[in-house]
């Protein structure tokens, strides 16, 4: 067992490692020290103290913005912070996500809390060395350059003298500006930085000694649930109170304008009278008809075009002379899918709001909360909690708002658990999205231009609104929020003329947020399906294609495509493969993108096969080349690269909300199915390590590639071309029908 | 009216609703949280236990319908307080990301290997299709299980 996940003070102020608070703790909510423990503890972006803290022990604490979904960054983190200090990664420990004690990093999503997150704690520890060694190299009296650190231990080449870190520092803080320009290893000289450490927390989650959110507990907690109207919209007209009278440990039934709760005594008490309590609610019927949305989407009406890219005149020389193609892709609205619907613990007291949750935000969330309660932004903490993984903004944020007013209303510490269904009804959705696609060929089968029209909807990855708050119409932000969906809308292949334009919407049917590789994903999809029609369009090997319009001078790009190419054992030659014969036909297809055109490269190619009379695709492999610069820990990247590709496979075959006119209807794993293991592809990944780059993310980019990888591996089977994602059996079956139609006509 | 359950070895008598499943029972009233709350419909396996051995939802399975069969969590499968063999085979292997579906997991997988010691990959895919995983580390999982299977001595 990992000794440094057994319980000690700042464990239990964070709440990892211990199951239950201290109870000062959720006293300490309604004190007055409540909103600065410790009392001095910078959370400045530009402090060292802010980052990092050592202890008259020697023990280093690092104080992370950015926190673990699950994805492994604690360990991330703390081979970079212990490296750059020369200190081992037994004398770190992390504090992630805890408004009053760490620097808000921003949120942690797109990929971002190595390659943002890391990078600035880099800074800080490099910052902090710097001024430990010139601290002792002033009181021997020699130049830093005469010293040598290990093990947090600083001793004089010429062997007279030795500091430890501890008795520098130890206790006291650095007062001190991180330094940008301090300088960090030399790449070649990094000890723990790019080597396959196994992960801090996997341990503690194989022997149920791990803390989750869901295991959370303070003393004197009740158990909230949350009672959700039936239809999005609706208003609650009667409860009627004596429906639960039976129901043994009731504490209060909250009633709020449209949001309903209930807090027991035992959770099955609240869970039970959640489910028995007799309610009746207004009709609404707010969203489009299912079998129409596309056209909902076309017809919605569009507030602003963002142009990610222009260049040339591609709209003339698509008008102009030439062989045209157009096609129109579309995928579909999904849902985050945590295996453990979202929870969190508020403790309410003297006026100010402690928050236990695993938000990916907890400095935005801590607004949220201050906005809805009309709290001073210092009454507010939010503390973070390791969940289940959230692969976006999900319900976490959202059952925090439930929990805290419910606990307001009780007056003590609630715990709110999200059902199944409160979880596939109501965490926010990715939006749908749905792509026009065109391009001219010339004679001599050049690619001339290329247009694509994205139809989206309007925002950013700003804050999501928190049900509740909706609900029970408290103050928000009613911001639409669905991420940074523009990215990879632009492409980063060589045509004279190209015009890509993002349509944004001023609606969507769901409330939206962002799901792993939001927008990238979509909008990769239909840019390397589409790429891959011109490719069979002008006779060309797909791979080769993709080579032929990549910038020469793109060296890293073109590297990948090579690796892969070896990888993949890729046969050269057009698709579709021929001939295509019998039932059960094989394929392959690749995919690639530089992600954002400003980070990590990837490359990709699955292997797929179709039976053409069911119309079940069954991906058998996946190969995947990956160059992310720096690579901290392979171990971790290859985890993530693996995780990417099944989930994305499960997204890219599978997974489509249902909905009525009124509310979601796939509130389950049965209506909302996911891959399972019989489903699952072999996997090969190569990873390109680059350790004198900049170090870019890897949580998400691989999975951008895998919808189109699968579906230009289906063309290759079958010559059939799949362009709505998800490829479900029906679907699939009806495409290739209506092809073999096409073919005897 | 109190309940008597073994679990774990170990009898308890627990004062609770007899409808109450027993999930709710051994995170609550036993602070074990191995088994963990996923849909409480036994279709994602994340509260997976063994009674008398075999795989069950506990999210679905009453206490009063309990009885006397012993019941096993994540926690019963530490031998003198470490990881069995299974255990350290998912952590020799990473087999995890958040998580939460990992001790159903392990307690589906115990099950298969007790039962079928050396299990061919399409065997272990099939015994393990009823739990669900989201982050994608089923790749991983399939390995650990092949791993204490086999015996296999941890890699470098």
């Amino acid at each position: 067992m990992n000794g440094r996940f057994a319980p000690s003070r700042r464990d239990l102020l964070q709440g990892a490692g211990a199951c239950v608070v201290a109870f000062s703790l959720a006293e300490a909510a309604g004190g007055a020290t409540a909103q600065d423990l410790p009392p001095s503890k910078s959370v400045a972006l530009d402090q060292v103290d802010a980052f990092l803290a050592i202890d008259d022990k020697g023990m280093v604490t690092i104080y992370a913005g950015k926190v673990d979904l699950g994805t492994g960054v604690r360990t991330g983190l703390t081979q970079i912070a212990a490296d750059e200090l020369d200190v081992p990664m037994a004398s770190v420990e992390v504090i992630q996500g805890d408004t009053a004690l760490t620097p808000d990093q921003g949120p942690t999503y797109g990929s971002l809390s190595i390659q943002n997150g890391g990078v600035q704690i880099r800074q800080a520890a490099a910052t902090a060395r710097a001024a430990l060694l010139d601290q002792a190299a002033a009181r021997l009296g020699v130049a830093p350059g005469d010293l040598t650190v290990a093990n947090g231990v600083i001793t004089a080449k010429s062997g007279n003298g030795v500091f430890t870190y501890a008795e520098l520092i130890g206790g006291k803080h650095f007062d001190l500006k991180v330094n940008p320009a301090a300088p960090t290893k030399n790449p070649a000289d990094y000890k723990i930085v790019g080597k396959p450490i196994e992960r801090l927390d996997i341990p503690g989650k194989l022997t149920g000694e791990f803390t989750y959110i869901q295991d959370f507990r303070v003393p004197g907690m009740l158990h909230g649930r949350v009672v959700r109207p039936p239809a999005i919209g609706a208003r609650l007209e009667s409860v009627d109170e004596s429906s639960i009278e039976n129901v043994p440990g009731i504490v209060k039934i909250v009633r709020d304008g449209n949001f309903l709760g209930v807090v027991a005594l035992s959770e099955w008490s609240a869970v039970r009278a959640a489910r028995e309590i007799v309610t009746t609610w207004s009709k609404s019927e707010t969203l489009p008809e299912q079998g129409k949305l596309w056209e909902h989407v076309r017809t919605t009406k569009i507030l602003k075009d963002d142009v990610t890219s222009n260049i040339g005149d591609a709209p003339s020389v698509i008008a102009g002379e030439g062989k045209k193609l157009s096609a129109t892709y579309d995928f579909a609205i999904q849902t985050h899918g945590s295996i453990g619907p979202s929870c969190a613990v508020s403790a309410f007291r003297g006026g100010k709001l402690i928050s236990w949750s695993a938000s990916q935000a907890t400095h935005n969330l801590r607004k949220q909360l201050a906005l809805m309660f009309s709290l001073p932004l210092d009454d507010v903490r939010c503390v973070y909690v390791d969940g289940s993984g959230c692969y976006g903004r999900n319900g976490h944020e959202d059952a925090a708002a439930d929990a805290a007013l419910l606990a307001k209303a009780v007056g003590e510490p609630v715990r709110v658990q999200w059902s199944r269904a409160d979880e596939h009804g109501w965490d926010p959705k990715g939006p749908p999205t749905l792509i026009d696609l065109r391009a001219n060929i010339d004679a001599s089968d050049t690619v001339t231009a290329w247009e694509s029209e994205f139809f989206i909807p309007q925002g950013a990855a700003d804050d999501v609104d928190l049900v509740a708050a909706t609900l029970a119409d408290l103050p928000a932000e009613h911001l639409l929020s669905p991420g940074g969906i523009i990215n990879d809308s632009a492409i980063g292949y060589k045509f004279a003329n190209i015009r890509t334009i993002c349509h944004r919407l001023e609606r969507t049917p769901f409330r939206a947020s962002w799901i792993r590789t939001p927008g990238r994903m979509q909008n990769t999809f239909a840019n390397e399906c589409f790429l891959d029609e011109i490719a069979a369009a002008v006779n060309a090997d797909p791979l080769e294609f993709r080579v032929n319009y990549t910038d020469p001078a793109d060296k890293r790009g073109l590297d990948v495509l090579d690796h892969l190419a070896r990888l993949a054992k890729w046969e050269t030659r057009p698709s579709p493969q021929k001939p295509i014969t019998g039932n059960l036909v094989k394929g392959r297809g690749c995919s690639y993108v530089k992600y954002e055109l400003v980070r990590t490269y990837i490359g990709a190619v699955a292997e797929v096969e179709v039976d053409r009379a069911t119309g079940e695709i069954r991906v058998s492999k996946f190969y995947v080349v990956h160059d992310c610069g720096q690579i901290v820990n392979p171990k971790g990247v290859k985890a993530q690269i693996e995780g990417c590709v099944i989930q994305t496979v499960s997204r890219a075959l599978k997974e489509e909300l249902t909905f009525d006119r009124s509310m979601v209807t796939s509130l389950d794993w049965a209506s909302y199915p996911i891959l399972t293991f019989p489903e699952v592809p072999e996997i090969e990944i190569e990873l390109i390590d680059r350790p004198t780059e900049k170090l870019w993310g890897a949580g998400e980019p691989t999975a951008a590639l895998i919808p189109s990888s699968i579906s230009n591996a289906v063309f290759d089977a079958t010559g059939v071309r799949l362009r709505s994602v998800p490829f479900k059996r029906g679907k699939v079956k009806a495409a290739l029908q209506s092809a073999s139609e096409m073919d005897r006509r | 009216m109190p309940i008597a359950i073994n679990v774990n070895d170990k009898s308890h008598v627990i004062y609770a609703e007899p409808s109450t499943p027993l999930l709710y029972i051994l995170r609550n009233e036993l602070a074990l949280h191995g088994p963990r709350f996923g849909c409480g419909l036994g279709q994602c396996g994340a509260c997976t236990v063994h009674v008398d051995g075999r795989p069950t939802f506990s999210c679905i399975l009453p206490l009063a319908a309990v009885g006397e069969r012993k019941i096993t969590t994540l926690e019963g499968l530490l031998e003198d307080g470490k990881p069995n063999k299974l255990q350290q085979a998912f952590i020799d292997e990473q087999a995890a990301q958040c998580g939460y579906c990992i001790s159903g997991m392990v307690m589906r997988g115990q099950a298969l290997l007790r039962a079928n010691p050396s299990p061919t990959d399409s065997e272990i895919r099939n015994y393990m299709r009823p739990n669900l995983c989201r982050c994608g580390t089923h790749a991983a999982i399939l390995r650990a299980i092949k791993r204490a299977a086999t015996g296999q001595e941890k890699r470098s």
